[in-house]
């Protein structure tokens, strides 16, 4: 059951990957790729990997959503 | 983004959240000898709760830390860093052999006193660091975004 746990998380992985490459509007988008970055910590954890995790989930699910959130407000303030 | 979120729910959920991110920033910093985390993970905390704070509260929170105290922040860091390095060439050490210190302790905790010297100064670069691209990125003047 515990061996399931990586290959899980993997498939998860795939499936948010595929999501937000075909999500519709970039926002959606970006909150799927955050989903990603987590799923991703956690997969980190399951391979024993804590440090990594750690800064996965600190960087990747948290400050890069919210960059890419103000990169998107920028970009379409100058498209109006 | 030109004004804040401004709901209840959010504004008591960041004011309660903030001291704890805190809080955990410190313990991740102090105990990143022996479990997971360091000076990166505890400057990447600050920096969420710092940007969560401007993200909630807005102009309200202006004086939590403006861009000039997180440049500040951003300079201190790597001075810290480079600061402990170059003070154990004064007692005829390396650069960064921070063994050398007369701390009235056994070396490996003399040694251990030193890494955190240069984990806080990480932590502190990096959160200076990232809040600033924040406000790059968001056009942070005086609490609008």
């Amino acid at each position: 059951m515990i061996d399931l746990l990586g290959p899980l998380f993997l498939l998860l992985m795939v499936v948010c990957a595929l999501a937000a490459l075909n999500a519709k509007d970039l926002l959606s988008a970006v909150t799927i790729f955050g989903a990603f970055s987590f799923f991703s910590a956690v997969y980190f954890v399951v391979q024993d990997a804590p440090d990594v995790a750690f800064t996965e989930a600190a960087v990747g699910a948290v400050i890069t959503t919210v960059f890419f959130v103000c990169a998107i407000q920028r970009t379409s303030e100058d498209d109006q | 983004m030109r004004s804040t979120f401004g709901s209840p729910v959010l504004d008591a959920a960041a004011r309660l959240l903030a001291p704890f991110m805190w809080l955990f920033a410190a313990y991740v910093v102090i105990h990143g000898h022996e479990s997971p985390g360091g000076g990166f993970q505890a400057g990447v905390i600050v920096a969420a709760s710092i940007i969560l704070l401007r993200l909630v509260r807005g102009r309200l929170a202006a004086s939590v830390l403006t861009s000039r105290d997180a440049l500040t922040l951003a300079c201190l860091g790597p001075l810290l860093y480079g600061g402990i390095g170059i003070a154990s060439f004064f007692f005829g050490g390396n650069f960064l052999d921070y063994g050398v210190f007369p701390f009235p302790m056994e070396p490996s905790e003399v040694r251990a006193m030193g890494t955190l010297g240069i984990e806080i100064g990480v932590a502190v670069g990096v959160a200076g660091v990232l809040v600033l691209i924040f406000d790059a990125l968001a056009r942070w003047e005086d609490g609008t975004l």
